[in-house]
């Protein structure tokens, strides 16, 4: 059972939709604090063998989520032209606060995927409620990077049209926002490119999303190429966890600690989250690959990332251990 | 080049329509047209790597929009609130459905037609009549999607008996594409044993699944994601006869019956209806050949005698919305 947390949303829509015609999925549950039951009824209309039930409200979470496979959240506000992925942080982190309990009582052992912005922080957030309640699997939690891979493979293809988009695979390590993410274009050996191309490369991949959020001039941010690439880690994984299927790697943030193969990424970067290439396999997280050797230009970049990131991510941590001051 | 054209692109159906769209191998062209929004979703869609461009257009782009288009898909206009019948629609989506058909005239007069926009009955020939005006008429070319109603039926059989897969088990639809006009001919399932009763529920179901998702949003709108998957396994029949050139495809659709004189002539001397859904063969033209009546059982010739007089009145409303248009 697949459950989509703000299933009636500009993401959650088109994701549910996508998510509704795969094999892999029995049941498909929406759950969102409106119209979640009108979309499980549009969605229940088509012809694939997926159950698909629709949970209204906070008092409908519970049923939501009890039994959850895998747990799929695009919940949250999205960007105006102008602001960064971080400034939707006040109202977000409460929001993945409220779903991440109800996922620690009601589904404590399903994978976890977050999307709600900003991921940097909302992903730590997620994992330090899980500890709290003592139910945390390091393998099991994921901050869906996804559109950033699907960009860079679109926005090589612009430049070099040899470079074939869907089959190829480009690896982007980081994290989910602006300067924090570094797509390793030195990796892809099918094309080169001149410094200038790289720089255009990697300025257009980390602001992929300020430019659908401009070009929506106030209307929304990415919607459907997000729910495109949400889908494609959710079905990733679950080839991966529900049909065995090895040898699968996806660019993913994830905390390191307690995961096979991280010490190396740990060690380098100093950070206790980070997004990097990961095999998956039954229980999620099978193995970290390692950073590859990147070229200079990456290396500075991962360096701005790793200072970006450890503010983005003491935001997120701070934001589950704080004690407010009534409590003291 | 094939150039496929949505228009409407921006709206509840559009948007999911063209994501969906955007993962066509036969798509080398996706122009989105509105008269708001359409570049900032184009801007989105364009991300996804897959092989096709996305371009966007509003409203004083509309030729250019059009110019060179394969097929144009339009899920254009308003859609039901709670109460109302697809016929209500009318006074609405009648004026936009005609002037899209006049910018097809005059910007890809050969173009094949897919029309979504309700009512259904009365829109297609609404786009056949403003093209005969042109002389740009070829009834093989123009579409009323009905598939929706097809893929209700195979669902909805499904939640019956669990035993058949939802995915390949086709079902005849014939008729129109609104409520009593709706004629599932679920006898000729293979191997079915439905009662008396499982057929009316059955039938009653599939006639009016739209008006369940109308009111399960309770005025948040009709079914959009469903509709959205239905009218794109359309479009995809459509290209992969007309551009392929894959024979055999047969889906239920709404045609104008001189798209096969011969096969009609005794059907349409013996009912008086120049258009009507029915099993349709595509190939390279559209319209290859229109099917025979299958053989109906004794309850569903009932359901065509209610059928066929209401389907005259709404494609009379639809031509004379045209022809009898007050001239200057």
């Amino acid at each position: 059972m697949v459950v989509v947390c703000g299933a009636a949303g500009g993401i959650g829509q088109p994701l549910s939709l996508l998510l509704k015609q795969s094999d892999l999925i029995t049941h498909l549950a929406l759950y969102d604090i409106v119209n979640a039951a009108g979309v499980a009824a549009d969605l229940s209309h088509i012809n694939t063998p997926s159950k698909v039930t629709g949970h209204v409200g906070k008092d409908a979470l519970a049923e939501a989520l009890s039994g959850a496979h895998t747990v799929v959240i695009p919940a949250g506000v999205p960007r105006k032209p102008g602001m960064t992925r971080d400034d939707l942080f006040k109202v977000n982190a409460g929001i993945v606060r409220d779903l991440a309990e109800a996922c620690a009582k009601h589904c404590p052992k399903a994978f976890i995927l977050v999307i709600s912005n900003p991921v940097n922080s909302t992903v730590p957030i997620v994992c330090e409620v899980f500890k709290k309640a003592g139910v945390f699997d390091p393998r099991k939690v994921f901050g869906v990077t996804t559109l950033d891979v699907v960009r860079s493979s679109t926005f090589v293809n612009h430049i070099k049209p040899q470079f074939e988009p869907q089959s190829n695979r480009i690896t982007v390590v980081g994290g989910h926002s602006g300067a924090t993410i570094v797509p390793l274009l030195s990796q892809i050996k099918q094309v080169t490119f001149t410094p200038a191309e790289i720089k255009a490369l990697t300025n257009r991949i980390q602001f992929g999303g300020d430019e659908v959020v401009k070009a929506k001039d106030g209307a929304g941010s990415a919607t459907l190429s997000m729910a495109h690439a949400g889908a494609r880690f959710t079905i990733s994984l679950l080839e991966a966890s529900v049909s065995g299927k090895r040898g699968l790697v996806e660019s993913t943030y994830i905390h390191l600690k307690g995961n096979a193969g991280a010490e190396w990424n740990a060690r380098s970067t100093g950070l206790e989250y980070f997004a990097q290439d990961v095999e998956l396999g039954p229980e999620g997280v099978a193995n970290v690959l390692a950073l590859p050797d990147l070229s200079a230009e990456e290396d500075a970049l991962v360096k701005i990332a790793i200072g970006e990131l450890k503010g983005n991510i003491t935001k997120g941590v701070g934001f589950v251990t704080a004690i407010p001051a009534a409590k003291l | 080049m094939v150039k496929v054209v949505v228009c409407g692109a921006a709206g509840g159906i559009g948007q999911p329509l063209s994501l969906l769209l955007k993962q066509s191998e036969h798509i080398t062209h996706l122009a989105l047209y509105d008269v708001v929004n359409a570049p900032g979703v184009a801007a989105d869609l364009s991300h996804i790597n897959t092989r096709s461009t996305v371009t966007g257009y509003g409203k004083e782009a509309i030729d250019e929009a059009l110019v060179g288009a394969h097929t144009v898909v339009i899920p254009a206009g308003v859609p039901r609130k709670p109460g109302m019948t697809r016929d209500d629609l009318f006074k609405i989506n009648a004026g936009i459905i005609r002037d899209l058909s006049e910018g097809i005239a005059r910007n890809c007069p050969t173009a094949f037609v897919l029309v979504i926009s309700n009512p259904v009955n009365s829109t297609v020939p609404i786009v056949a009549e403003v093209l005969k005006k042109h002389g740009a008429f070829d009834p093989r070319r123009v579409f009323g999607i009905s598939t929706l109603d097809v893929v209700r039926s195979s669902r909805f059989v499904y939640e019956l008996d669990n035993s058949i897969d939802p995915k390949s088990t086709r079902v005849t639809v014939i008729g129109g594409h609104s409520g009593i006009t709706i004629v599932p001919v679920l006898s000729q399932i293979p191997g079915q044993k439905f009662t008396k009763d499982q057929l009316d529920l059955l039938t009653h179901r599939i006639q009016y699944g739209g008006d369940e998702v109308v009111k399960a949003k309770d005025g948040a709108g009709s079914a959009t994601l469903s509709m959205a998957f239905a009218g794109a396994r359309f479009t995809q029949a459509i290209l992969e006869a007309t551009v392929a050139g894959k024979t055999g495809l047969v889906e239920s659709t709404y045609v104008n019956l001189h798209a096969d004189e011969e096969g009609t002539a005794a059907f349409r001397a013996k009912t008086q209806l120049e258009y009507f859904a029915q099993d349709v063969e595509f190939g390279r033209e559209g319209v290859s050949k229109i099917r025979p009546l299958p053989e109906l059982s004794a309850y569903e010739q009932t359901l065509l005698d209610a059928a066929v007089p209401e389907l005259k009145v709404n494609i009379t409303k639809g031509t004379s919305f045209i022809t009898d248009a007050p001239k200057i």
